[in-house]
């Protein structure tokens, strides 16, 4: 089967998990308490009437509820998420603004992780039960463990107040708006560290013991026997035969847990302030600003959804076998 | 009319039960970390269920004299904003902790066995819709799904251990139906057929005891892992305000991070322990209860 053809046969399965998640938001929209109109408001902010005239108006709050879903899904489709009172925007704009910032914590993070843990579980899979092993199943052990929030809060006070290294707060220093060029790259990487070793915690964990397993499944078989008989050295062996098989389960492994680092990343910004879709959470969250939420909420959805597809493509990309299944 | 009863029948079950449990405890007592959680979990259990007896004081007053000393003789763990002891709250903390992870481990395991089960055992349309339906909530990513309706719906203790009960079951419910598919089609299971065992018995007598163990492995992680979501609600500010929770000890800590360290500490390692403690049981169990593994 052509690569095209299997993208086209997956398509049509895309479209009822994203119907799925906003028909999902829909319901728990009307069967919350009170009204819809209070989850598209939001706060419990005093607005004009005009306002809620609009609302009305928007999503067709005094029609059926069959037809109010339609209008909803089609108010999503074309991005309209309702408005944010408190930010006086529309909820899609406000949301757009802070994915910039969370996309490169998370890239950060993941470059991380994937890189020292992809070293550890290769060097781990070379001699299992080694020192270097025990090493990295004890991280893989405490990255599993450790709340991203608890971690953060520690090298806050290790870092950032006693010994003063490293910024805890924020994405620039303050007060230094002007800085320029190099300067201000500079100013971002410092803010970043912290963020990226708290977010990049449970991933390093992840990978090392996803590599490590899957290593020494590659080790086993015949081709690498082969390998080795031709008198292959180490680094061949190890990087450009065994790992390139033993990456397909890893890259698996990113898109199922996509939604996984992005409740990391609403944890870990909260923590360190950083102006993301996550502080976004948390904030509406204090200020009860449900538009936000929801549309958070939506995006999310679809974001992992569609995550799930390039996974699922790039896999067959990768091992032919899968087009054939 | 006086049956009589099979005593010799009854004490060989006894032994093969008690066999089969001395046999579990060979593999599991075999790896360290694995007594070493179950260790834990014993004594988080003890100070769980007899906090009233242990505790000194009312943990929930203000106490104005005692604020924010750090760890001491008298409060070895410092206290609060408010003077409280931070090792009194732990210790109530642990108790919202353990249940909220076990009640709502136990709702999704409910739900998750008898969907896995109904499907994997009747398969056809069924499992079509079934399986359809636990793909789509595995892919909604579950922490901002609880996190909606925990916003919408209200903070509390009930509304937080239903919605997770309610969102964690598909992996459960996937785990059990391929066990059930290979289980369903061994000759044991005809033999059942063959002699009229009802299917009700055949799911619950015959396959249920034999397909259980991922399940098992995979609940003892799931305790560790709820856990982690309730402290990350509270944390968010979405846990129950009437209760002692770590996540919200924590998120109160944040506050006070430059003046006192140790609000932030301890909280944050009796979640790191607890849920450390599931996860290497969790790992015990599956290497004394996976009979693949066990063979080696």
């Amino acid at each position: 089967m052509s690569m095209k053809r299997y993208i086209f046969r997956r398509v049509p399965q895309l479209v009822p998990l994203i119907i799925f998640a906003i028909v999902l938001n829909f319901t728990l929209m009307h069967l919350a308490p009170g009204s819809p109109l209070d989850y598209l408001i939001g706060g419990g902010e005093v607005v004009p009437q005009e306002y809620i005239d609009k609302l009305n108006r928007d999503f067709g709050l005094d029609k059926p509820l069959h037809e109010q879903l339609i209008i909803y899904i089609s108010n999503v489709f074309r991005g309209n998420f309702g408005n944010s009172y408190r930010y006086r925007a529309p909820v899609i704009q406000i949301i757009a603004q802070r994915i910039p910032n969370t996309l490169l914590l998370m890239t950060t993070s993941i470059v991380f992780a994937f890189i020292l843990g992809v070293f550890l579980g290769i060097s781990s899979s070379k001699k299992p039960y080694s020192f270097i092993d025990n090493i990295a199943s004890s991280i893989s052990i405490l990255g599993y463990s450790i709340p991203t929030f608890w971690l953060g809060m520690l090298l806050i006070i290790v870092f950032a107040v006693n010994l003063r290294w490293l910024p805890s707060l924020g994405m620039s220093t303050m007060g230094m708006i002007g800085l320029t060029g190099w300067a201000a790259v500079i100013d971002t990487v410092r803010h970043l560290i912290l963020p990226t070793i708290t977010l990049g915690t449970a991933y390093l964990a992840l990978y090392t013991r996803l590599t490590r397993a899957s290593m020494l499944e590659e080790l086993r078989k015949d081709y690498i026997i082969t390998a080795w008989g031709k008198g292959l050295d180490d680094r061949t062996v190890y990087y450009k035969h065994a790992f390139r098989n033993a990456m397909l389960p890893i890259i698996t492994v990113f898109g199922l847990n996509l939604g996984l680092m992005l409740t990391g990343a609403t944890l870990t910004e909260t923590v360190f302030s950083w102006p993301g879709l996550g502080r976004l959470v948390y904030e509406s969250i204090t200020t009860r600003d449900y538009p936000i939420l929801m549309g958070i909420f939506i995006i999310v959805s679809i974001t992992v959804v569609l995550a799930n597809f390039i996974v699922d493509i790039l896999y067959a990309v990768l091992d032919p076998r899968v087009r054939y299944k | 009319m006086i049956t009589s009863y099979n005593f010799e029948a009854t004490s060989r079950r006894l032994r093969l039960y008690l066999a089969s449990i001395r046999g579990f405890w060979r593999v599991f007592s075999k790896s360290r970390p694995a007594v070493v959680g179950l260790a834990m979990l014993v004594v988080l259990a003890f100070l769980a269920i007899f906090t009233e007896h242990l505790v000194l004081y009312n943990p929930f007053g203000i106490y104005p004299k005692s604020v924010l000393i750090p760890p001491s003789q008298a409060h070895p763990l410092g206290t609060d904003d408010l003077g409280r002891d931070i090792l009194m709250l732990i210790m109530f903390g642990a108790k919202i902790s353990l249940a909220v992870g076990f009640s709502s481990v136990f709702i999704s395991s409910s739900i998750g066995i008898t969907i896995g089960a109904i499907s994997g055992y009747y398969g056809g349309r069924v499992e079509d819709v079934l399986m359809r339906l636990t793909d789509m909530l595995l892919i909604i990513p579950n922490f901002f799904l609880i996190l909606i309706v925990v916003a919408l719906f209200g903070s509390n203790m009930r509304n937080i251990v239903l919605i997770m009960g309610f969102t964690t079951w598909p992996g459960i419910a996937r785990l059990l139906r391929a066990e059930f598919l290979s289980i369903r089609e061994l000759e044991f299971v005809e033999a059942a057929h063959i002699v009229g065992a009802s299917n009700l018995r055949i799911v619950f007598r015959h396959i249920l005891p034999n397909a259980i163990y991922p399940v098992i492995v995979n609940a003892s992680l799931q305790v560790g892992s709820a856990i982690l979501t309730e402290a990350g609600l509270s944390f968010l500010g979405l846990g129950d305000p009437s209760l002692v929770s770590w996540g919200r000890m924590l998120s109160i800590a944040q506050l006070y991070m430059r003046r006192a360290w140790w609000m932030a500490a301890f909280p944050g390692v009796a979640i790191f322990i607890t849920v450390m403690a599931f996860n290497l049981v969790g790992d015990g169990l599956n290497d004394a209860l996976n009979p693949r593994l066990r063979e080696r």
